[in-house]
């Protein structure tokens, strides 16, 4: 009995002994998980496009961070460091669409998989050679970003919150609403959108799926280079934030491997339940829960939803 | 020759060790219904790709208003106002019919994105434009009652109308439909033969049309290609191509 009451019922008397506590404790929570889901939406971006799991979506917020980093180390002010890393990952989309996707274009899945497990060695390597393999320090304040915390007195008790996730948020807000104006207004949207649905239609109305490949490879770079410069604040660009990919992996299967809006809530449900799960209910089986909690939660999703949360239901016809 | 709209220059096409179409030329003409038929198999589907550009032919050529491609490129072949069908229904399947048919206008679309972005200026006017045109199309196939569906939830004979929206609003100058009757009944076969005489004769829109059902093919065209086993075997009026000998044995089968 003590076991029910300590999962059933302990934690929900802690939350309401101190709500204060539990507000911090969920903002954390939507911090992290908006950064889920700007990884998230990396691998949903070019999976709608060009119907590849891109294994190298993890490195990539690693070799843009450090393309950054590296620029400004050998001089460049901050600010063109990072038009620098925007050209590097612009560079790096047209030569994905040239080397991999062209030649390899309607080869079975697994092949294109491949071929993106290979593009990872391929840009550790290079990060390593033109960067180095020691962690780099990022450099939030020269890029503007705020630093400290803020206090809020709610009724007699201080909440505090770092400005520099109240910075993430509303940059990875922004970003996800001006991605979705361009998907739902322009020309380029409505193109990518038709790729995403059917290529032979699309190439029949005159869409060019080169074009539309190397916009979406470079779109999902530059959410990768705001992912790794908000990531990164906080610790080191190392080439070990390359497994944060991983955590990525519990949202897709939450929000659906193509869907926008999915990778966006799947991010935060994971975000905000590791967090409530780590402080609540951790010391349960001694710790460390926020390493496996967040598969966890996509697995209870997955047997009752398959198909995730916002993914397209599977229906064939016989 | 200047009414010449397309013409296909003794083209192979081989898939590994398949040789699909050997050596095939004929050509398509301004203003005309043209009729490709044959038996299951005859490369009749792998033609239409190679006129939008879908395949590149090994040997031969496409020219396209009088510019020979031999790699016709599927953006050529739009931009010249080559639009088609797709035998198994190519929609997009997750926007609606009219962001279907909104999509096929997108070659014709100007504006910078910025402006489009903004939804406002030059971007809404231009959207304004073509949204007229695309709503003169719906009421033309008669969907106005599903504008707003989803396409992949469409029964089958709608979408195929809807595909057919989609590339009349490229606009085009030649219209290939891959088997537009295929899997219909009677009454939309009727209905779908209606739209097609009617873009004809009203809008003097060229189509080239792969079908099985003899009776529409002989009633539509007015000249007949006829493909079996690659190459060409006939090709001219229904009342030659029903005569041909080579047509009815390749139909009807004879011992060899």
């Amino acid at each position: 009995m003590d076991t029910l009451a300590d999962i059933f019922i302990d934690p929900f008397a802690q939350m309401a002994a101190n709500p204060v506590f539990l507000v911090k404790v969920i903002w954390e929570g939507l911090v992290a998980g908006m950064l889920y889901a700007l990884i998230a939406l990396g691998f949903v971006l070019i999976y709608k496009a060009s119907g590849v799991f891109n294994f190298a979506q993890g490195i990539m917020v690693v070799f843009s961070a450090l393309t950054l980093v590296g620029l400004h180390e050998r001089g460049l002010p901050a600010y063109a460091a990072l038009f620098g890393a925007l050209v590097v990952m612009l560079l790096l989309a047209i030569a994905v669409e040239r080397a991999i996707l062209r030649p390899l274009v309607n080869q079975p899945d697994i092949t294109l998989l491949m071929a993106t497990i290979g593009l990872t060695s391929l840009l550790i390597g290079l990060g390593e050679i033109v960067f180095g393999g020691e962690p780099k320090t990022m450099i939030p304040r020269d890029l503007g970003l705020p630093s400290g915390s803020i206090r809020l007195m709610i009724g007699d008790r201080p909440l505090v919150l770092q400005r520099l996730d109240i910075a993430a948020g509303a940059t990875a807000l922004l970003l996800i609403t001006a991605l979705a104006v361009f998907f739902q207004r322009t020309r380029i949207g409505r193109a990518l959108r038709a790729v995403a649905d059917d290529h032979q239609a699309a190439l029949s109305v005159g869409i060019s799926l080169n074009q539309i490949w190397i916009i979406v490879w470079f779109t999902a770079g530059l959410v990768a280079l705001v992912t790794g410069i908000m990531w990164s604040a906080k610790s080191d660009v190392s080439f070990a934030l390359e497994i944060i990919a991983l955590r990525a992996l519990p949202v897709l299967v939450l929000g659906g491997l193509t869907s926008i809006p999915g990778a966006i809530v799947g991010g935060l449900i994971i975000g905000v339940g590791e967090k409530l799960g780590e402080i609540y209910w951790g010391r349960l089986v001694g710790g460390a829960i926020d390493s496996w909690l967040a598969y966890f939660i996509a697995l209870i999703f997955l047997l009752l939803r398959p198909q995730g949360l916002f993914g397209e239901k599977i229906i064939e016809r016989v | 020759m200047s009414n010449c709209l397309l013409a296909v220059e003794q083209v192979s096409l081989a898939f590994g060790g398949v040789q699909v179409i050997r050596d095939v030329s004929f050509d398509i003409l301004k203003g005309e219904i043209r009729a490709i038929i044959g038996p299951n198999g005859a490369g009749k589907t792998s033609m239409l790709n190679l006129i939008s550009g879908l395949y590149y032919p090994q040997r031969g050529a496409i020219v396209l208003k009088g510019v020979r491609y031999d790699r016709l490129r599927p953006r050529d072949a739009a931009t010249n106002g080559v639009a088609r069908t797709f035998q198994n229904i190519a929609l997009f399947k997750g926007m609606t019919t009219l962001d279907n048919i909104m999509s096929g206008r997108i070659l014709k679309m100007r504006t910078n994105f910025l402006w489009q972005l903004v939804h406002h200026g030059p971007a809404r006017a231009e959207e304004i434009r073509h949204r007229q045109f695309v709503e003169k199309i719906i009421d033309f196939l008669e969907i106005q009652h599903i504008r707003k569906v989803v396409a992949g939830k469409l029964p089958y004979g709608l979408q195929k109308r809807v595909e057919l929206g989609r590339a009349l609003a490229a606009e085009p100058d030649l219209l290939l439909l891959d088997e537009p009757m295929a899997g219909m009944n009677l009454e939309e076969k009727e209905d779908m033969s209606r739209f097609i005489l009617h873009l004809n004769g009203q809008f003097g829109t060229t189509i080239a049309l792969i079908e099985h059902d003899m009776q529409v093919v002989m009633d539509l065209s007015s000249r007949i290609v006829v493909l079996d086993h690659g190459e060409k075997i006939a090709d001219g009026t229904p009342e030659q191509v029903r005569a041909n000998q080579a047509v009815i044995d390749s139909y009807l089968g004879v011992a060899r």
